[in-house]
């Protein structure tokens, strides 16, 4: 047994159980545990098995169209990635955005959040607690009388409503085509809920699909189109015009009140709907509280939503910054991502070389170098491992380290600093969740924990949202109808080098692109995405990452059916995509555990 | 007005023959003038975000690179029922999302297009991020392009010589030809590593 600098037992005698890939993620991931004899995970190995590096497609090309581009990177983040890009190259430059451009991101960046918060739960997350199949066994009667106890001001809860949705679930079911539901393990006892609960949460599965379609009109109307919306250096590629009516692209008066309407809509979900769902699913799994690994210890959040625009203290930011080391959450350190001592990412078990070992780089330097090889207690061959060698590299993400820590970012991470930091909209959350559900505020770092945190900052980001709409309805009432600042935009006004940094929270965590340019050209652009710091490999020291520590000491109920496992890593809503890039298609075939 | 028939272009154009549906639309929109009724959209890789236009159309056609196992750059066209089929037999991108997802999810939710057409092109390179489509690939876009120009109009729906504005098609700057064009060259920006990501078998 090996203890880490970060505090975790790790024994890798056990037999070795591997999970590749895992499914229901974007990208390509692969894990490695080993369990004990009673089929506890002693050690936890993750790995990205893709290669990454957008410096090879951005390298020379025009700073203004890095958004477009980044935007690319996966099917998930990409309004995320476009304004970490455009505030990057704003940040070079020292460009100025106006008010609306403020208030329009922030709606833009919000209803990403949402989305991506809801479409995890229900599309990704649900079914590692839900059990479709059993909620054929379900009494339609007794459901709706569990949803008017969960939540008496849902609407839809009367018992045919729920004997037609079983119907047709029965349907695709008995027609053996189970479609989207086929890769579960439906008879696992790790799944407890009763029938009725299984009905519910899947009734509100075919209802968030409704509803997620309305959530991203709001891209559609504020980036001209979705997907893949415009984004713009110096502001928003939207012209405002209240009076005009049916404009190509224009703000009118009709696009503000459909945006008034989602908002409304999408707060009554989570309100009514995503968080009674959280609480009741959570409430018969309360005795499993696995999965906090980092949590407790190490907590990272960059903050986003500024109130003001080009005003990123940390005072002035509505999704809290600051970081959490040593599990002391009496402390939460600012977080500077200028500061080359702060952010940096390590390679010793990672597939790079920077030349020498035990050495960290800043993103600003950062080099992305490949060197694959294999440990020399690898087991298969190097286009085809049966097992990986933890002691040396073992993983195509790199290990950021702020300060030498490794550290969870996302959700939980953020309501953890928020609720240390005293953050009054989080912290009254938070204490209101842990009383309904009787739970002490240890129960938070869980799986679970994890799983509650998005749904809290859902229903948050839903009243931001309609913070940052009055905002701008007053402000263009006012008369302020500038949307861009286009002052600096020809390359002529630019210094001869130039270098800067973005950073937003997406939906899965801290997210920081670091650019430099020279000669009006970019140079050196360098992403480290949230995946990269909860899936990060061992570092020099023996650090573990977030994924690894979360699925620490957590019991088996069948080894060959990684329910557990599954539920953990989709608790953190991981995106390979970007933090990694494809390998060979005949990775498929290392499957040990087949993952359905 | 409602547009009736969607024709989609998907894939990641940022994975070499990945971005031929999107190509497709693209030069689609250069080459041919179509009614209000046909909307021409660049998918990417965007999953549940193509459901609301799923649900907007009867017909549907698709443009995408599909690995069918057969000689890089053949063409190949299935309809209706055969289309999921399709589409699930191999994993055609990187997104776990992927398009077999939304149709059943379509399915699902009673949205589904009655009328489903695909367009797939057999990739000869998916791994060479920021590369653009090879010689055998980009040569099938004006095949593929009068194929389904001929199926859209036994449809009955009006095609002409010409250009479509579309919104719904990508920032200029990622566009082919800047795309392209705009690659760092080799030596500025490493593209491969070693045998891991160089081509398996070639």
């Amino acid at each position: 047994m090996v203890s880490t600098p970060n505090g975790f037992n790790i024994d890798n005698s056990g037999q070795r159980i591997v999970v590749d890939p895992v499914t229901r993620i974007e990208g390509h991931m692969r894990c490695e545990v080993n369990v004990d004899e009673n089929g506890v995970i002693r050690n936890a190995v993750s790995t990205g098995t893709m290669w990454r590096g957008l410096e090879v497609i951005l390298k020379g090309r025009d700073p203004r169209d890095a958004w477009a581009f980044t935007e690319r990177i996966c099917g998930v983040c990409t309004g995320t990635h476009a304004l970490t890009s455009v505030r990057a190259v704003e940040d070079a430059l020292g460009i100025m955005i106006p008010d609306n451009a403020n208030s329009i991101r922030n709606l833009m960046q919000l209803a990403l959040q949402i989305h991506d918060h809801i479409v995890h739960f229900y599309h990704l997350h649900a079914l590692d607690w839900v059990n479709p199949v059993n909620a054929l066994k379900a009494d339609p009667k007794a459901t709706s009388e569990l949803q008017q106890a969960v939540s008496p001001s849902h609407p839809l809860s009367s018992p045919g409503y729920f004997r037609d949705v079983q119907n047709r679930l029965k349907k695709i079911i008995e027609s053996g085509q189970l479609g989207l539901f086929k890769n579960g393990y439906w008879d696992n006892p790790a799944y407890k809920l009763p029938p009725e609960a299984d009905l519910m949460a899947t009734t509100h599965y075919l209802e968030a699909l409704d509803l997620q379609k309305e959530i991203v009109k709001v891209h559609t109307i504020f980036g001209g189109k979705n997907p893949h919306p415009n984004w713009l250096v110096g502001g928003v590629p939207c012209p405002i015009n209240v009076d005009g009516v049916g404009g190509v692209g224009a703000i009118n008066m009709e696009r503000l009140n459909m945006v008034q309407s989602i908002i409304q809509q999408t707060l009554e979900f989570n309100r009514n709907v995503y968080i009674p769902d959280v609480i009741a699913i959570g409430g018969f799994y309360r005795n499993w509280l696995y999965g906090g690994g980092l949590a407790s210890k190490a907590c990272l959040a960059y903050g986003d939503i500024p109130e003001h625009p080009n005003d990123f203290s940390a005072d002035q930011l509505h999704m809290p910054r600051g970081a959490i080391i040593n599990g002391d959450l009496s402390t939460v350190y600012d977080v500077d991502p200028r500061d080359p001592e702060q952010v940096q990412e390590f390679v010793d078990h990672s597939w790079y070389t920077y030349g020498e070992p035990g050495k960290g780089l800043h993103p600003w330097d950062g080099i992305t170098e490949p060197k694959y090889e294999l440990g020399p207690n690898a087991k298969g061959t190097r286009t085809n491992i049966q097992e990986l060698d933890e002691a040396a590299k073992y993983s195509w993400i790199k290990a950021p380290r702020w300060k030498g820590h490794a550290m969870e970012v996302g959700p939980l991470a953020r309501y953890i600093i928020g609720y240390a930091k005293g953050h009054e909209d989080i912290k009254g959350q938070v204490d209101g969740l842990l009383k309904t559900m009787d739970l002490p505020f240890d129960a938070l770092f869980s799986t679970l924990g994890r799983t509650a945190a998005r749904a809290l900052e859902s229903e948050y980001c839903s009243r931001l949202q309609q913070h940052f709409f009055d905002k701008l309805v007053i402000n263009i009432k006012n008369g302020d109808s500038s949307t861009a600042n286009v002052e600096k935009w020809d390359p002529s006004t630019w210094p001869a080098e130039a270098k800067g940094v973005g950073m937003t929270e997406a939906p899965r965590g801290a997210l920081g692109h670091w650019i430099k340019i020279k000669d009006g050209r970019i140079e050196n652009y360098q992403c480290v995405v949230p995946t990269t710091w909860n899936g990060s490999p061992r570092d020099t020291a023996g650090n573990i990452g977030a994924f690894e520590a979360s699925l620490l000491d957590t019991p088996m109920e069948r080894p060959e059916e990684p329910v557990e496992i599954l539920r953990t890593l989709h608790s953190f809503d991981p995106c390979l995509a970007c933090s990694t890039h494809v390998m060979s298609p005949d990775g498929d075939e290392l499957t040990t555990v087949k993952v359905r | 007005m409602t547009a009736k028939v969607l024709v989609l272009g998907i894939g990641n154009v940022l994975w070499a023959d990945e971005g031929f549906g999107v190509r497709c639309v693209e030069t689609l929109a250069e080459s041919y003038a179509f009614g209000p009724d046909v909307r021409l959209l660049d998918g990417g890789t965007q999953g549940l975000y193509l459901l609301p236009f799923l649900e907007e159309v009867d017909t549907l056609l698709v443009f995408d690179a599909v690995d069918y196992g057969l000689t890089p750059g053949t063409l190949k066209i299935v309809e209706d029922d055969e289309v999921p089929a399709f589409m699930g037999a191999k994993k055609m991108s990187l997104h776990q999302t992927g398009f077999q997802d939304v149709i059943a999810t379509a399915q699902l939710m009673g949205y589904c297009p009655e009328k489903l057409i695909l367009i797939g092109c057999q990739p000869e390179e998916l791994e060479d991020y920021g590369g653009g489509l090879r010689d055998v690939v980009a040569a099938q876009i004006a095949p593929a392009l009068a194929i389904a120009v001929e199926k859209l109009r036994a449809l009955g729906i009006e095609v002409r010589e010409g250009r479509t504005e579309s919104n719904d098609l990508a920032d200029p700057s990622i566009l082919r030809g800047a795309y392209e064009e705009g690659r760092p060259s080799e030596d500025e920006a490493c593209r491969v590593g070693d045998d891991r990501f160089l081509p398996q078998g070639a």
